[in-house]
């Protein structure tokens, strides 16, 4: 039985200007000590999965559907505020993006690490602290004990981000949700924080939910890749298979439009053109047809399904929602060996 | 003659105060003796972590700061002792793209008149020419010149920051300074304005001084790159030196850092991970300010680099790369 398991996760926010379709079936499973990814834009949907299989959107204006969302063979959705709120920080934590804005700036840090075990573990203020510092020490913080008693502010991006980290570790979970870890950090932090992650992963065993725009960071930690556009996913597989072989034509626009520090810098950069559309208003078919080079007549009626393929290479099962996905791959295969931004005939374009 | 020339720039913030009217109680050292050459049409990449001064010198190049001491020279005319009146000519030379296209642009301003708006700062032209030349900048940066009277909350993030370049552009200036233009877009996003950028370049002969601190993307767009660490240059070389050879501990550290978006060389490469934290410009290390993070502070003897600065200095085996460290490669 899978850890965390989510069948057709539905979210629209119902607003003045109209219902915003933010998540349209979403399947998401999630094993133990596994890393999976979820990559896509601002406006996929990303950040709302994970708040939704949380109970943390607020309802209204968000209404949250799904056919299954089970936790260990719990349904999430049928527990009780109280219940969840037992899950929540205990056995399923989360990282957001920014640390300044999710830590409360007017307690100290030792105030906001202690809680955590006050509530979930019951344990004594004396107790929790000592446990605190020690997991404060875990996250490679400096002189633990005495950054207890200091506030978020007097401390830098790279040590507040630790202490989310500390945080959401603090009761041991099963699952860590980690939204944008490290995107508010320089390079250098987001290095320390990505081993830190994965020290501690190796060591518990939790498994991680990892949502970032950065596809450099996925390749390094995801085992699995889930790419969503729209509120949808349109593509699921192994991180490997996934970066060597796209099969659908948003993940290869992504990956072909990221500058790396072994692509050719005179060549000009591979761009999708167009915008992402608007989720009030998405247009009928395939919500990517309008940017998609691949596009035939079909796409602009029909909505495609994750349909199953067969990766050549590793053999493994792998889904894309898209009717031109054995094109793709039969497109990529032949354009093997030139260089992947000189292919890009298909494409091109400005909005 | 460079284009733009700064030499030996500091700029040092007040901070805190000792009694009532007393002195400041400590400076911060924002930037602390930087020296750059910008040439006409050449796009200079400024890296650097957080804090590290970047943003700063720019502002003080434009401007926006006055500076503590140093030159900034353009067209060999020095910059920092003009006045506010004799600075006007000069700011239409320099113009700037900001990094979050939604603080940026006026929200009660149409596109039209953000766009008029430098021009009518310098007197230039009458209402009718400039409502043409906003048409015509909206067709340069790829906008729909139709949108001309949209608001700014009518456009995405992608194309506000079109808007703001084409503001930049109103003046025809020679140097556009670029404040991490494409750190707050999107991936399919961020390569469209870096393909404008690039367009505009040749079209316009622009010079840019590009901060970012995705390094892969400075790597894309700059013929010549500078990385900075707490308020100093700690090297300067052509892009494919600097990417292919970097000679600084701190850039090896910094390129190391970047994560490849390929899951095999991601999982396989060898990575420096630098301890700690950028430290404090109120209160930085003696010596080297990298001694206390750097990786192969070992390697030279007697301890040389807690006790002295390096000096930013061509290698001894020459060439146009200059390198501030104590480590003796030979």
């Amino acid at each position: 039985m899978a850890l965390l398991e989510v069948r057709n996760l539905r979210v629209r926010f119902e607003m003045y200007h109209g219902t915003v379709l933010a998540v349209n079936g979403v399947d998401i499973t999630l094993e133990e000590g596994e890393t999976l990814g979820l990559v896509g834009e601002s406006g996929s949907g990303k950040s709302v999965t994970n708040l939704a299989f949380m109970g943390l959107l607020p309802t209204p204006p968000a209404v949250v559907a799904a056919d299954a969302m089970h936790f260990e063979g719990r349904d999430l959705m049928r527990l009780s505020e109280s219940e969840l709120r037992a899950i929540r920080g205990n056995e399923i934590s989360m990282i957001f993006q920014d640390p300044m804005t999710s830590l409360n700036p007017l307690l100290t840090i030792g105030r906001q690490l202690t809680e955590v075990l006050e509530v979930h573990k019951g344990m004594t203020r004396r107790a929790a602290r000592k446990a605190c510092a020690a997991s404060l020490e875990d996250v490679g913080m400096p002189n633990p004990e005495a950054r207890l008693d200091q506030y978020p502010h007097e401390l830098s991006g790279g040590l507040r981000q630790r202490v989310m980290i500390a945080m959401a570790l603090l009761c041991q979970p099963k699952i860590l949700l980690a939204d944008e870890p490290t995107t508010a950090l320089d390079v250098t932090i987001q290095a320390q924080i990505l081993e830190l992650m994965k020290d501690i992963q190796a060591k518990t065993g939790m498994a991680i939910l990892l949502v970032t725009h950065d596809l450099g960071v996925i390749a390094g930690m995801a085992e699995r890749v889930n790419v969503m556009y729209a509120g949808r996913l349109v593509e699921t597989a192994s991180t490997g298979a996934l970066f060597a072989r796209p099969l659908h034509p948003y993940t290869r626009g992504l990956l072909s439009s990221v500058p790396t520090l072994d692509s050719d810098p005179d060549a000009e950069l591979y761009t999708i053109p167009g915008q992402p559309p608007d989720l009030v208003d998405l247009p009928a078919g395939c919500a990517f047809h309008a940017r998609c080079g691949f596009a035939v007549d079909r796409c602009r009626d029909e909505l495609p399904d994750l349909e199953r393929h067969t990766d050549p290479v590793t053999s493994e099962a792998r889904f894309s929602a898209c009717f031109e996905s054995k094109n793709l791959a039969a497109f990529v295969k032949n354009a093997a060996g030139t260089d992947d931004a000189t292919v890009d005939a298909t494409g091109g374009g400005r909005p | 003659m460079s284009l733009l020339a700064i030499t030996d720039l500091h700029k040092h913030f007040p901070v805190g105060k000792e009694g009532l009217f007393g002195r400041p109680a400590a400076w911060l050292r924002a930037v602390d003796g930087v020296s750059l050459e910008l040439e006409r049409g050449e796009t200079l990449g400024l890296v650097g972590e957080s804090g590290c001064g970047k943003s700063t010198v720019a502002r003080v190049i434009i401007g926006l700061h006055s500076a503590t001491s140093g030159s900034v020279r353009y067209e060999g005319v020095e910059l920092t002792t003009l006045t506010r009146r004799e600075w006007i000519p000069y700011r239409r030379k320099m113009q700037m793209i900001f990094q979050d296209p939604y603080a940026s642009l006026d929200p009660r301003q149409t596109v039209a008149s953000i766009l008029a708006e430098p021009l009518a700062i310098h007197k230039l032209g009458r209402p009718r020419d400039r409502r043409l030349r906003a048409i015509e900048l909206l067709e340069a940066v790829g906008l729909n010149p139709r949108h001309v009277h949209r608001y700014p909350h009518e456009f995405s993030g992608g194309q506000r920051q079109r808007i703001g370049i084409a503001r930049a552009l109103a003046l025809e200036p020679d140097i556009i300074i670029c404040d991490e233009p494409v750190s707050a877009l999107d991936v399919s996003i961020q390569a469209q304005i870096i393909n404008l950028l690039e367009e505009l370049q040749e079209r316009f002969q622009l010079a840019y001084i590009f901060i970012a601190h995705d390094l892969a993307v400075v790597r894309h767009i700059c013929q010549r790159v500078a990385v900075m660490y707490l308020g100093r240059i700690v090297e300067v070389a052509a892009r494919d030196e600097l990417f292919g050879d970097p000679r600084h501990p701190y850039t090896r550290a910094l390129l190391s850092a970047i994560p490849h978006p390929d899951p095999e060389l991601e999982r396989t490469r060898e990575r420096v991970v630098l301890a700690g934290d950028v430290p404090s410009p109120l209160d930085p290390p003696s010596g080297c300010s990298f001694h206390p993070r750097c990786p192969e502070r070992a390697e030279v003897p007697d301890d040389r680099c807690a006790r002295e600065a390096p000096a930013l200095v061509p290698r001894a085996t020459g060439g146009a790369r200059l390198r501030a460290c104590h480590l003796d490669e030979s």
